[in-house]
């Protein structure tokens, strides 16, 4: 990977020292361990939190803080960390408004710590990740999910996609960016219902 | 890509994972990606962890994505060989395949109905009046009867799983070379592969009738058994229930091996691959695999087990060879 950071190009801040030294392996297991964590973050944010608006950024906070953490030090029971480190949030947010609404200085003390047993999240085998992938591209609008089932199920490349459905390779990118940010919402900030049955 | 970032703030997350996913599909999906591409997509990842954690989310997403590729139904090599699976009313474009079909038949007297094909990697659902589902696996063949007996099916080749809405007048059976499956009201799937057979019930109950020069045989199958019979042998055995699930995980284009030699798994692609996995050496044919891997991409076996065992892949045009 190059990592060159020569000049201040358009007036960008430059990067903290040590943010940008992470290794592939510490990507890899934050993905693995924590990123499959913010839907029962979410669900607990839910519960905990009085403004609805700021639980996606309450959420990235707690991501932030948890990823700068554990590169100095990885916590060995991931989830609760995790939820502990939501929950300081959360209270520090709360002493920090200027009005507190009654509600939430009670709710102050009853956050509680979700359970230590790992999570649902890890146990998702093969078939149920593939009907789950079914349903979150079915959620699609209709042109982006067709030129998500065009790269991704039929492999084809951006040039032949823009040609099968009669449209710019640059339209084809705006599907594409629609359609992996919204599978991205809903494979890691919803629920995954698995022990529904069906 | 301009930043409209003025202060050390990131920004909101639904901002950022846009911007994210941009740069993804910018990196992952577009042929044109350049070593300057690189350094500024590391400027933005370095600018904030939020970019970075937002990056990692959406790749870790898309990848997860590739698994839709199971999906895939392949295009049979000859036009004339398509699945010509619809209703089985139709009786037209049915017979228009049938004269290509003869050839690779075996040469039993050739039972009157409908005949279904798919090519290799093929798969596809057929549904009958009655409401009963027959599931044509890779490469099979199956002769449908006509009509007022479409309860009668032929597997001439290959793999089908049927569920059979049961008809106490008229019972649903199954003929497979010599041998009869007779259901009575039944989950179950047929393989027939070179001179053998094999039946597993899921659910139900079904009658096995075998004739032979031998004389006949016969056995009574109830969910959970598997049958194999050949030319000379008939077994009854009773397996767990997920035995029975993974062998039926082709059904979602999904091959699931669970303590596999190599050689096994690569002998379950090759069924559905025109591209085969070749293995001469012995050690490397009975290395141990698990896992669920795409039907459709034997490269999905061949990867894992280059990095598992630290073995080499040869590509070659046709197969794909595995070496030490």
């Amino acid at each position: 990977m190059v990592k060159i950071m020569d000049s201040n190009r358009e007036g960008k801040p430059l990067p903290r020292p040590g943010a940008a030294m992470t290794t592939p392996e510490f990507d890899a297991w934050f993905a693995r361990e924590v990123l499959p964590l913010e839907a029962a973050l979410m669900q607990f944010l839910e519960r905990n939190c009085r403004d609805k608006a700021e639980l996606e950024d309450i959420c990235q906070d707690a991501f932030i803080k948890v990823y700068e953490a554990a590169q100095r030090e990885r916590p060995k029971l991931v989830k609760p960390f995790v939820f502990a480190v939501a929950r300081n949030i959360v209270v520090d947010r709360i002493r920090h408004a200027r009005i507190i609404p009654i509600e939430t200085a009670l709710d102050l003390d009853t956050i509680d710590i979700a359970s230590e047993e790992p999570g649902p999240e890890r146990t998702v085998i093969a078939r149920d990740e593939l009907n789950r992938l079914k349903t979150a591209l079915e959620r699609l609008p209709k042109r982006c999910r067709e030129a998500v089932t065009l790269r991704k199920i039929e492999g084809l490349s951006m040039r032949e996609i823009a040609a099968r459905m009669g449209i710019s390779v640059k339209t084809v990118d705006a599907h594409l960016v629609e359609g992996a940010a919204t599978l991205a919402n809903i494979l890691y900030a919803e629920p995954t219902d698995l022990r529904r049955k069906p | 890509m301009t930043s409209e970032h003025q202060t050390s703030l990131p920004g909101p997350a639904a901002d950022i994972r846009n911007r994210a996913a941009s740069w993804l599909v910018r990196r992952r999906d577009h042929e044109d990606w350049t070593a300057e591409d690189q350094v500024e997509l590391d400027a933005w990842l370095a600018e904030f962890p939020a970019n970075k954690i937002a990056f990692l989310r959406v790749d870790a997403a898309w990848k997860r994505a590739d698994r839709l590729g199971a999906l895939r139904t392949p295009l049979p090599k000859h036009k004339w060989l398509a699945p010509v699976l619809k209703f089985v009313s139709t009786g037209a474009a049915a017979a228009l395949v049938l004269g290509g079909v003869y050839l690779t038949m075996p040469r039993e007297a050739p039972p009157p109905g409908e005949l279904y094909v798919t090519g290799v990697g093929g798969r596809e659902t057929l549904t009958l009046r009655d409401g009963s589902k027959i599931e044509l696996n890779t490469n099979t063949a199956l002769r449908v009867g006509g009509k007022g007996t479409q309860r009668t099916v032929w597997l001439e080749k290959g793999e089908a799983f049927f569920q059979i809405v049961h008809n106490e007048a008229h019972p649903f059976v199954v003929f497979a070379g010599t041998h009869r499956i007779t259901d009575l009201g039944t989950k179950f799937l047929v393989r027939r592969e070179n001179q053998m057979l094999r039946v597993s019930l899921l659910e139900g109950k079904a009658q096995f009738d075998s004739k032979n020069s031998r004389g006949s045989q016969q056995a009574t199958l109830n969910p959970g058994d598997v049958l194999v019979a050949t030319a000379k042998s008939l077994s009854v055995t009773e397996r767990p229930s997920q035995e029975l699930t993974d062998e039926l995980s082709w059904r979602s284009g999904l091959l699931v091996f669970r303590h596999a030699s190599l050689v096994q798994a690569a002998a379950e692609y090759n069924r559905y691959n025109i591209k085969k996995i070749v293995i001469t050496d012995p050690k490397i044919a009975e290395l141990n695999i698990n896992g669920a891997l795409p039907a459709n991409d034997p490269h999905a076996l061949t990867r894992s087990a280059q990095r598992l065992f630290n073995l080499r892949i040869e590509e070659r045009p046709g197969e794909i060879i595995i070496t030490h």
